[in-house]
Parts: C-alpha cells; sequence; structure tokens
C-alpha cells in the first residue's frame, strides 16, 4: 500500500522533471541559436550542464519505477564537444518528446486518485456553493445536482481512487521504459564502448598470452632441456667409463636417472600450470577440491554445475580461483578455512569464494586481483570482492557462458 | 608359490607397457593381460580374476581418470582387490578417493618409480599382499598438510621421518635400511609416533598404515 501511495508523489516529480527538461531543452536550443551572435558560445556549456543535471534527475525517477538505464555520458566538456556528443542531442530529444509521449501516463497516476479524494471529500460540501455561483456541477458521469447525486458520487470517488492507486505504478513503469530508451546510451554508443572494451581485452588477453609463451619456453630451456642435456652428457661419459671403471659409471648412471626423474618433475609443474590433470579429468569442481588439498587451507567445495563449460572459461575461472586459495593461504595462514560455490543460473557461471580471514582485501592494490580481473574480462567476467576490515573476505566471480547441460 | 601372482596390466603407452611386461615377468610374476585402454581393463579384471591390477589412471578411449574409475569400480565389485594405480602425476585428490574405501592393498605411484626396480617390485607385492604403498609426493603433501595444522608438532625429526617412510608404506626392515638405524629403534619409534598422535596401534603393519594415512588425510 505504501508502495502504491508513493506513487502518487513520484507521478508529481516526473511532472515537475519534464517541465524542468523543457524549460533546460529550450535554453540549450536558444543557447545554440546564440551561437551565431557569439554569445551562445559561452551560454552552451552551462545549457547543457543545467539539461544534463535534469535528466539525471529524471534517470533517479526512472530507476526508482525499477527500469535500469545508465548515464550515457563522457569525458566531454568543451562546446565543440558537446555539440558532437551525441548524448546531448539524445537528451534534447528526451527533453521535448517525453512529455509530448509520457505526461497523460504520469498525470494519470497523480490525477485520478486526486480526482477521487476530490469527489469523496470535497465536492460533497462545494457543489452546492457551486451550483449557486452557476457553475455547473459534474462528477465523472454523474451530473451532481442534488444531495442524492453528490451522495451517490462518494462510491465513484472512492473507485476511482482505487483505480488510480491500482494503475499508478504500471503506469509509471511504462512511462520510464519509454523515457529509458532516450535517457540511455544509444545503441551506436553502447557499441562503441564494447569495441573499445573488446578491443582492450584482446589486448590484455594476447600479452598475456605472449608472457605465458615466454614464461614456459624459458621453464623448458632452463629447467627438462637442460636437464636432458645432462642426462646425455652422463650418459655418453658412462658409456667411455664402462670398461675401465665400471663402478664409476655405475654412479654416473644412477645420477642419470636422478636427473630424468627431476626433468620429469619440471615438465609436471611445468603441465600443471598450463593445463591441471584434474581439470583436463574431471573438470572444474574436482579441480578446484584438488587444489585446494595441494594449498593447504581447509576449503569445503560445493558445486551445483549442470554440465561443464568450455575449455578456456573452466581454465580461467580455475585459476582465478587458485590464485585466491594462494591469497587465502598466504594472508590468514594454515587456520583458512574458505568456502567455495560453484553455480550456473540464467547463463552465468558464478563461484563465490569466501575466507575467514581480517578482511580488508582490496582489489585496486593487489596484483592476483587485478590478474584475475583481466583474465575473466576477455570473457566478459566480473570479480567483486567484499571484504571489510574484520572480515570475512567474500570473492565473486561470474562469467557468462553456455553450459550445455550433459 | 609367493612370486606366482598373476598381475593384469593396463598401460596404453606401448613402451612403457611392454617394458612393464618384461619388468613384471622376469621378477616372477605372471602378466596375464596387458591391455591399452578402459573397457578391455574391465573385461581382462571380470575375466581373469588376477591377484592385482597395475593400473595408469590415463586411458583411452577417453584420456580422462578412466584407469583410476576402473580400479575404483574393480574395488567395489570385489572389496580390497589389490590395485596399483601408476600416474604420469600424483593427485592429492585421487589418493584420498583410492584410500577412502580404508581397505588396503592400494598403491599409487608415479611412473617414474620404475625407474628403481628393485624398490617398484617391492611395491607391487606389498600392494598384493594387502600392503599400501603410496608416493613419496603423496606422503610430502600429507605430511606438510599435517605440519600446517600442528598435527606433527610433538614429533622429533626422526620420528617425523619414520612417519613419512612408513605413510608411504615402506616395511620396518626397508625403513632401518633408508634411516640407517636398527630395526628395534624403528619399532621403538613407531610406538612413540602412535603414542604421541594418540592412534591405537596394532602389529598389523597394513592396519597401521592406514590409520596413519586417514589421521593426515583428516
Amino acid at each position: 500500500m505504501r508502495f502504491r501511495l508513493m506513487a502518487l508523489p513520484r507521478a508529481l516529480a516526473v511532472l515537475c522533471v519534464s517541465v524542468a527538461g523543457l524549460v533546460a531543452g529550450a535554453l540549450v536550443v536558444v543557447s545554440a541559436l546564440l551561437m551565431l551572435v557569439g554569445i551562445g558560445w559561452f551560454l552552451f556549456p552551462p545549457a547543457v550542464a543545467l539539461l544534463r543535471g535534469v535528466a539525471d534527475l529524471a534517470r533517479r525517477l526512472v530507476r526508482l519505477a525499477g527500469v535500469e538505464v545508465e548515464r550515457p555520458y563522457g569525458e566531454e566538456s568543451g562546446t565543440i564537444s558537446l555539440l558532437k556528443a551525441r548524448s546531448t542531442w539524445r537528451d534534447l530529444l528526451w527533453a521535448f518528446l517525453d512529455p509530448a509521449i509520457g505526461t497523460w501516463a504520469a498525470a494519470l497516476a497523480l490525477g485520478m486518485p486526486l480526482f477521487g479524494v476530490y469527489g469523496v471529500a470535497v465536492q460533497p460540501f462545494v457543489w452546492k456553493a457551486n451550483e449557486r455561483a452557476g457553475g455547473t456541477n459534474s462528477y465523472g458521469v454523474i451530473h451532481v445536482t442534488s444531495t442524492a447525486t453528490a451522495l451517490a458520487a462518494i462510491p465513484v470517488g472512492f473507485l476511482m481512487i482505487a483505480f488510480g492507486l491500482y494503475i499508478g505504478v504500471p503506469l509509471l513503469h511504462l512511462r520510464a521504459r519509454w523515457s529509458a530508451d532516450l535517457l540511455g546510451s544509444s545503441r551506436t554508443s553502447r557499441l562503441e564502448r564494447r569495441v573499445e572494451s573488446l578491443a582492450e581485452t584482446r589486448a590484455d588477453s594476447v600479452g598475456a598470452q605472449a608472457a605465458e609463451l615466454r614464461r614456459i619456453e624459458r621453464d623448458l630451456h632452463d629447467g627438462a632441456q637442460a636437464r636432458l642435456v645432462s642426462l646425455g652428457m652422463s650418459l655418453g661419459a658412462a658409456e667411455r667409463l664402462f670398461d675401465e671403471d665400471p663402478e664409476a659409471a655405475r654412479r654416473l648412471v644412477t645420477a642419470a636417472r636422478d636427473t630424468s626423474s627431476k626433468a620429469l618433475d619440471e615438465l609436471r609443474d611445468l603441465v600443471r600450470g598450463v593445463h591441471p590433470p584434474v581439470l583436463a579429468d574431471r573438470g572444474l569442481a574436482d579441480a578446484i577440491r584438488a587444489s585446494a588439498l595441494d594449498s593447504l587451507v581447509d576449503a569445503e567445495v560445493s558445486a551445483d554445475l549442470p554440465g561443464r563449460p568450455s575449455l578456456p572459461v573452466e581454465s580461467a575461472v580455475y585459476f582465478a580461483v587458485n590464485e585466491l586459495l594462494t591469497n587465502a593461504a598466504k594472508h590468514v595462514g594454515p587456520a583458512a578455512e574458505v568456502r567455495i560455490r560453484l553455480g550456473y543460473r540464467d547463463g552465468v557461471l558464478s563461484c563465490d569464494v569466501v575466507d575467514n580471514g581480517d578482511g580488508g582485501a582490496d582489489p585496486a592494490d593487489g596484483t592476483g586481483l587485478r590478474g584475475i580481473e583481466s583474465r575473466l574480462a576477455v570473457f566478459d567476467g566480473t570479480l567483486t570482492v567484499d571484504s571489510p576490515v574484520g572480515g570475512p573476505t567474500h570473492v565473486r566471480l561470474e562469467v557468462p557462458c553456455a553450459i550445455s547441460s550433459a | 608359490m609367493r612370486d606366482q601372482l598373476r598381475v593384469v596390466l593396463a598401460e596404453d603407452l606401448f613402451l612403457l607397457r611392454d617394458g612393464l611386461v618384461r619388468m613384471l615377468t622376469e621378477n616372477g610374476f605372471t602378466v596375464v593381460a596387458a591391455v591399452d585402454n578402459g573397457p578391455s581393463l574391465r573385461k581382462a579384471l571380470i575375466d581373469e580374476q588376477p591377484d592385482i591390477a597395475v593400473v595408469d589412471v590415463r586411458l583411452p578411449p577417453s584420456f580422462t581418470d578412466e584407469g583410476l574409475q576402473e580400479a575404483i569400480e574393480a574395488r567395489r565389485r570385489q572389496p580390497g582387490f589389490p590395485v596399483l594405480v601408476l600416474s604420469q602425476y600424483v593427485e592429492q585428490l585421487y589418493a584420498r578417493e583410492l584410500l577412502a574405501d580404508g581397505e588396503g592393498a592400494i598403491g599409487y605411484l608415479l611412473k617414474d618409480r620404475v625407474f628403481n626396480t628393485e624398490q617398484f617390485v617391492e611395491a607391487v607385492r606389498s600392494v598384493a599382499r594387502g600392503g599400501t604403498a603410496m608416493d613419496p609426493q603423496v606422503v610430502a603433501k600429507l605430511l606438510s598438510r599435517g605440519d600446517a595444522r600442528g598435527r606433527t608438532s610433538e614429533l622429533t625429526p626422526r620420528e617425523r621421518d619414520v612417519l613419512e617412510l612408513m605413510a608411504a608404506g615402506r616395511s620396518n626392515a626397508a625403513i632401518s635400511q633408508q634411516l640407517t638405524i636398527s630395526t628395534s629403534a624403528v619399532t621403538k619409534h613407531i610406538a612413540a609416533i602412535f603414542g604421541k598422535l594418540e592412534l591405537p596401534n596394532t602389529d598389523d603393519d597394513n592396519r597401521r598404515v592406514l590409520a596413519v594415512l586417514s589421521y593426515l588425510n583428516r
């Protein structure tokens, strides 16, 4: 009920903002025209700023009505850039079109209940005076000429109030949806921003990939490759020594065996860092369980996935969680208890990681968290960190992806 | 008779399979079937009723953990059926799953361990006898986990060494040889370990190892 009643002041506010929008829009147009005589160059930016202020108010009302709308403005501030900005013209269009298209909705949401109140509470007392003054009294379909008709108008008034309140919220919602079309970003600017972010994440991911390849190359070069060289040398020396000093040859062969074990160890570590075996075998949930077992923290992993996401997504989420486990082990210590929950809803894979630490983690100053962010950004994934001082730290990863139920 | 153990081997890499067959045969085992994929492994286990299976974790056709799944499945059909699992990688998760039924007669080793014929053959025999052979890497991880939780803080360094070898499934004799201490010293250390960890000590070696592993796995 309270919610329905709140529709009244909101409708009033919508009407006021519409009027303010008209005024501000007119000022923008006038200042644009005044550019012909010069002075408009100075008047235009403040006029646009005013219009933007009004449009921002309108956006808040749109959001109150339950419709998402984003602020479409960029960095522009100079006269020229403001003139060029698509959002300026869309705001202007909103200022003039929105009242024309949508005023009736707000007016109805506000007017019906008010007219109902008039019929119930005011009209029975004023109809006589009104008639004496020579006016005509009609209340809706009822022509009020007697006490009987005045009383008959009262239930009609109640009906008006009820109906007005009933349709008020949906009306404002409808109206907000229309307004949001012009108040939000245009399709073109949304696409422009999308292209921008894609170019950025692509550059990041290409860079990360190149760095990863370099790391692998270096690891192979310094590790397994070097060990194999030394292995070959030991075996060569052993071959020469077999006849004259079998004991020394045997020692060399034993050393060669150890070296080959070490080379295998290094190759294993390398593969683990590229494509962990459990992830390949079992998928995300078990891979996370396995890495929790390895990371010395106590982790409780629960998963509710209808199948397996694509390999790149799996791998990105796996390494992200790995990083978080490492963080927990580092900051909270062996007493760390981590709860990890994997879920999939509405095309979004989510992973919540909650630890029992003291909190205070800041994504801005942790290179680890930054790394996770850019790893996920490639898939339009996001990282949200909620880490109040005193804990607990709650990190949520979300990656839109397709999972076909197997 | 002890040495006439009948083995089913599953390994998809020809060179390794061949080498293992030769090594096992040379050491007195009878390899009744050497297969290279999961379905054949299952069939061989049912048809041949071997004394022990030596199984690679990753097998065709899926090239995931098919071998491991077959091993666990075989032990479900026949609890305590001896299986030695070989892998290019050891995973704590898989070790945990293999140990989960608490039956013993289980081994989980890195493939590199076959380099040391003596120890490898000993591991196969021990698993066939109902013993446990956990890879040193698994045990090291388990211990560092136990250390991080302060579960081993009361042990002396020597006792910790003994615990590490014991958890891997090594016999008292092997432990005494490796640490160059007497067998009676090993027995004494083990008694001390079980006292400090508040585990019931038994004379049954296999039970003892399982008790230690499940304590560390907790």
